[in-house]
This record gives structure tokens, sequence and C-alpha cells, in this order.
């Protein structure tokens, strides 16, 4: 499919995969690599049985247990039995198809986006699906990753392929430098309240720019996982030597000439000078600080020091109903200000923000302080890697230390559906990438920022602008 | 697994006029733990539709007796947020057949036409004039047609767009996973030849 034209990277990702074309249908897209969990599985899994089919290809596909295992006691049987039920039919199923399950306990389990990564099963040039809207995340690594519904997991476990429209490309371009105490989560949350969140909506996008080029693999990765929060089908980074260094000798790459004659290969995935984008966006990195949202989706975000909008002044990009039913929600008041506000939990955690970078920042930012009376805090790591890999460092010391308690991995208070839930009323600082009505258990309120603010919150007990601590 | 056929409907509509009705609340995620496909209904919504006591809110549309249908007309940006294809499950489930936005996320929409659920996009005027009209008299029948994509309530009418290929299943009941596996072969080739992993 070559046709002299220049591509956009994600357009010659996209066209090496397409299986066939053909008139009045979405393309037949082939997909490398399939990651699935106990959540949106098991309805897939028996479509398959009714159906009578196998896995197409096992070798492709890689199970963990993630969204509703408990971060406490892994060792011991899941109390919550409807919890405990779908742990045990995603057992079953992969010991029946024949897949490769991380199960609890396991050293290679965690958050599905940070596994994959991490065990070097993400790797540029790729597609890949995963029955999760987070999926984005693999991106950072310069592929095509995005999420699915049940019936499409059913699909791909059963043809490796996907019928899906091309989607429109968008350019996010960045440049400059970041002031103190901004991180990547700054960046994406401050990229969101710009383009609200459905501003992306029937695009992929392409983060470039000199910003981003300047950050690590795990900050990119931030970055890309909250692409669906402005709607986005995912978003890509051109890989280059950062990437290849982080993959490098991770456990299921390619290994000695394999991996360098791929790095050949990879270095020719970028976007063709001259090619066309479906819409551009540029922002000056200078512009971004510490981000925090107030109100109930994550375009809902501001620089912590800001004030919230007044109903006047969102005439033209809302609908006045829904943003007062937003804010009656967190119970806060049009044009006040975040910066003071008591917090009653801090959540570290989730595939947004629980790498091991992530608890460095955590660990560089209460080393030697106390956390505040006030809070509860909640450190998740992402998988059992970053779990060892902290004790390593002696960070569970430090933030013992400080008072806070490093948990087993797992998505814990991202969504509300393990035993980790932010009760109704309260308010939750975390490092997550949703603050939808419920999100963190019923009736829980949500502010999104990055690891490094949620930390400072943690100390201070109340919503802090970091810049004064760092 | 074929599926119901949709052909077109007449029915009365329920309006929520909330813009970005994200995925946990129309099914929360604390009731995702089934493992089968049925019974999301009883949860859809559940959030606005129960206090904390569980008892039923009482000025939510679904709660009283004023709007019922197969229609439900929703603020824009419906559907965003998670993956979750429970959410299309649980409108079906609940009874609803259409839903009416002026903009769906993405993964919703393809979710809600794997499973029978017609999304149709409308103006942002009609969606207004719809939802007046519904508020106005409960009892305003709306006719879906999907073979020549319109949707109609009363002079009102308005086309609406769907992809050709995604027409066809619905009218037919087809699912994408038939056409999928009768490309095995060549998948198979494809997997075995295509460089890069
Ligand atoms: S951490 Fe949260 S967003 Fe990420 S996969 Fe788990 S539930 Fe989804």
């Amino acid at each position: 499919m070559n046709d002299g034209k220049p591509k956009t990277i994600f357009e010659k990702i996209w066209d090496t995969h397409v299986v066939r074309r053909a008139e009045g249908y979405p393309d037949a897209l082939f997909i490398d690599r399939h990651f699935i969990h106990e959540v949106t599985s098991p309805q897939a899994f028996d479509g398959l049985k009714k159906r009578g089919i196998k896995v197409f290809n096992t070798s492709r596909t890689t199970a963990t247990a993630d969204h509703n295992v408990p971060t406490k006691d892994q060792h011991l049987p899941i109390k919550e039995a409807l919890s405990r039920h779908q742990v045990e039919t995603l057992r079953n199923n992969c010991k029946e198809f024949g897949i490769e399950l991380y199960d609890l306990g396991h050293p290679f389990q965690g958050i599905v986006h940070i596994i994959g990564p991490e065990l070097g099963l993400t790797l540029p040039g790729m597609t890949i699906v995963c029955g999760d809207s987070h999926t984005s995340t693999h991106g950072a690594f310069g592929n095509i990753a995005f999420g699915i519904g049940t019936s499409e997991v059913e699909q791909v476990l059963g043809t490796q392929c996907i019928l899906q429209y091309k989607p429109k490309t968008m350019l996010i371009e960045i440049n400059g430098e970041l002031g103190k105490g901004v991180v990547s989560k700054d960046i994406i949350l401050y990229i969101i309240s710009r383009l609200t969140s459905s501003g992306a909506t029937g695009y992929f996008v392409e983060y470039a720019g000199d910003t981003i080029r300047q950050l690590s693999m795990e900050a990119r990765m931030t970055i890309c996982n909250m692409s669906i929060e402005m709607g986005a089908r995912g978003g890509l980074i051109t890989p280059d030597e950062t990437t290849f260094n982080y993959i490098k000798g991770r456990k299921f790459a390619p290994q000695g000439e394999t991996f360098d004659r791929q790095v050949m290969e990879w270095k020719k995935l970028k976007t063709d000078e001259g090619a066309a984008y479906d819409a551009v966006m540029k922002f000056n990195a200078s512009d971004i600080a510490p981000m925090i949202t107030y109100g109930t989706n994550p375009g809902m975000g501001m620089r912590v020091t800001d004030r919230i909008p007044t109903l006047a002044e969102l005439k033209e990009i809302n609908e006045q109903g829904s943003f007062k039913k937003s804010l009656e929600y967190m119970g806060l008041e049009p044009g006040s200000t975040l910066l003071g506000k008591a917090v009653d939990y801090v959540f570290i955690g989730s595939c947004t923000n629980a790498r091991i970078e992530d608890l460095r920042l955590v660990a560089s930012m209460v080393k030697g302080r106390k956390k505040a009376a006030n809070v509860e805090v909640w450190i998740i790591p992402g998988s059992k890697q970053v779990e060892q890999q902290a004790i390593k460092e002696g960070l569970d010391k430090i933030f013992e230390a400080a008072g806070f308690e490093l948990r087993s991995p797992g998505c814990s208070a991202c969504l509300g559906m393990n035993e980790d839930k932010v009760p109704a009323g309260k308010y939750c600082i975390a490092t997550s990438n949703r603050n939808f009505e419920g999100r963190q258990g019923p009736k829980s309120r949500t502010f999104l920022a990055s690891p490094l603010s949620a930390a400072a919150a943690a100390i201070t007990g109340k919503v802090t602008d970091v810049r004064e601590m760092v | 697994m074929s599926k119901e056929k949709f052909i077109n409907l007449v029915s009365t509509a329920v309006p929520l006029p909330v813009e970005n009705i994200d995925t946990d609340q129309i099914i929360p995620a604390r009731f995702l733990k089934a493992t089968t496909r049925e019974g999301f209904g009883d949860n859809l919504f559940r959030d606005w539709r129960f206090d904390n006591d569980g008892q039923p809110v009482k000025d939510f549309v679904l709660n009283g007796s004023r709007y019922s249908g197969k229609i439900l007309v929703a603020g824009k940006n419906f559907g965003c947020g998670s993956s979750r294809e429970h959410a299309a499950w649980a409108l079906y489930d609940f009874g609803f057949r259409v839903v009416i936005s002026s903009f769906f996320a993405d993964i919703f929409k393809n979710n809600a036409l794997n499973n029978g659920l017609l999304p149709v996009v409308v103006s942002d005027v009609y969606l207004k004039g719809l939802f007046e009209t519904v508020k106005a008299n409960p009892s305003a029948a709306i006719t879906v047609d999907l073979e020549n994509q319109t949707v109609s309530s009363g002079a009102q009418v308005a086309k609406f767009e769907i992809n050709k290929y995604k027409k066809t299943c619905m009218i037919n009941g087809y699912d994408d996973i038939d056409y999928l596996l009768s490309l095995n072969k060549e998948v198979r080739e494809f997997d075995l030849t295509h460089a890069g992993s």
C-alpha cells in the first residue's frame, strides 16, 4: 500500500497491518498483541465456546488479573464472591484456551498497561488492543494501541483481527521547557483542559515536539494513557533512542542481534516530511503549571492557582446545566479556588501513574516529612515488579517513615470495583485518570493531579501548589 | 451469533439532557462483575436512580411514570469514558433500542452497534427541539427509520449518518466476527509473513 504519498507514522503502521481492505467494509486489521483481564473477557470466551472456535494464536495474547483484586493480603482467596468468581473464570478460560496468565502472586502480575511495557511485550510498530480504554498507554512506544469492547475481544481472540475504520489523525505538538514542579501528568491534564473531554473524538493523536522528546518512557506513557480522556482513539509517540534503551534487555523483547536488527526497522517508523494531519494543535510548555481537576470529567481541569470558572464564563463551551450538576456533585462553588481545600484521601496508583518513576517522585517529596493527620494515603504500585523495585530502592521505608503504606499491585481505587473505595462525600486527590461521578466509589469526589501534587497534598492535608515545596 | 434485526422503530422517548454522560454513570464499575451479558439493566444509571440507601431517587427520569419508551434522548458526548461494553448491554437489557444524541464517544458507538443498539447522531438544534417536544408531550411518538436513515417526530425530520457496513449488519442482525472468520486463511498467512513481531 505504498502510493508514494508522504505518510504519518500512524498511517504507516495501520497500512502494514491491513489484511483485507474491501469496498464498503471497514479494514480488517491484524493485531500483533492482545492483552486481556478478568472484567471484559468472560463474555468473549463464552462467545468462542458457543461458536466452537479456538483462540487464533495464543502466543499473541497475554492475561493478567488487575481490576478487582484486593491490594492487601493477595495470598489469601479474594473475599468478595463476585470478584473471586471473575478471577477464577479468567483462570479457567486461560487454562482451557492455552493463554499465558500472570495471576495473583505471579512475579509479572500487575495492571495490564503497566506489565506490557515492562515485560517487553509492547514494542514499536505493533498493533495492540485490550478490552480497556487506557490501552492507549502503549502508544508511547510508537505503535497503534487502542481499547475495544468485549465483542471485539472475542473477534481478536477468534480471528486475530478487528474490523475498524481508519480514524482521522491529529498532531499535538508541545515545545519549550517545563517549569519547576511540572511533570508529564500536568502536560496531559493541561491538553485535555484545552481540548475538552470530547475534543479529540474520532482522531488518533501523535504527540510531538521537543518537550515530549525530552520525557522518559514512563512519562510518555502517562501522556498517551490519557489520550482517551479527550475522546481520542489512541495516542502515540515516535520511537527514538529513549524508547530503544527502555526496551533493551526486557524479558520478552527481542534480544542480541535480533534486537539490533529490529532497532534498524523501528528507526524507519516516523512521519514523512510533508505528511498531512486532519488537525494540528500546538502548545507551549511554559504555559503549563501544576494542574488539578475540579469537575466530573477530566476536561474540567485548571492550573492549581486558577479559579474554577463561573457559569457566565462557560457560556459558549459547555451547557450550563451539566456544569452546575458537576460542581454540585463536587460540593464546589463556581469562581472559587481549590488551593487550601482539605482532602480526605490521597490515591497514588493506576495505569497513569504507578510506575517506579512515579513512586520515586513521591518518595522525593515525602522524604523526611510526615503525612497530615486528616488524610488517608494509599500507594499502590502498578505491578509486582514495580513493588519489588520500590522495596529494593528502600522507597517503602521512606513511605513508612512518612506514615504511608506501600500496598500490593492492582487497579485499586482508580475504579470502585475492588475493596479500595473512597467513601461518599469524601475528597480524594488521585493520580489516576478519571474523576467521573462515583468512579472511586459511590458519591466519591475526585481531584486528578500529578504524583508530585498528590504527594504534596498528603503532607499538607490540602490542595497545595507543589512549587512551594520543591 | 446473529442478533435481533433492526429495521425501524416507533416509540416514545426518555429525555436525559445531560452532557458527557460517561460509562461509569451508565453502569458503575462495581456492577461489572458478572460473567454473562444478561441482567445489567437492573443497574443502569444505578447511582442516579437510587440514593445511598437504595431508595429510588424521585425526580430521576427513569423512576417516574411520565416518560417511557425504547428511545433514550441524551446530551452531547454520550458514552465517554471506559470501553466497557456493559454500558451497551445495560441500555439494551433495560429495553432501549436507540440512543439519540448530538455526539457519541467512539468506543461506545462501536459497542452499541455491535449489540443491536442504534446510536443516532442528530444536530445540536434538532436535539434541543427533540428535548422540548418530549418534555411538552411525553407520549409523542418518535420514528427511527434505519433503512432511510431518518428520525422524525411530527413534522420535525432529520437525516442521520450511519456507516453502510454497520447499517447492513444492523438490518440483517450480522456480526463482525462472521466476516473476519471468513478471512481465516488470509490471516494465517499474514501472521506468518508480516514483518515486525
Ligand atoms: S488502573 Fe484504572 S484506568 Fe488503568 S486499567 Fe485499571 S481501572 Fe483502568
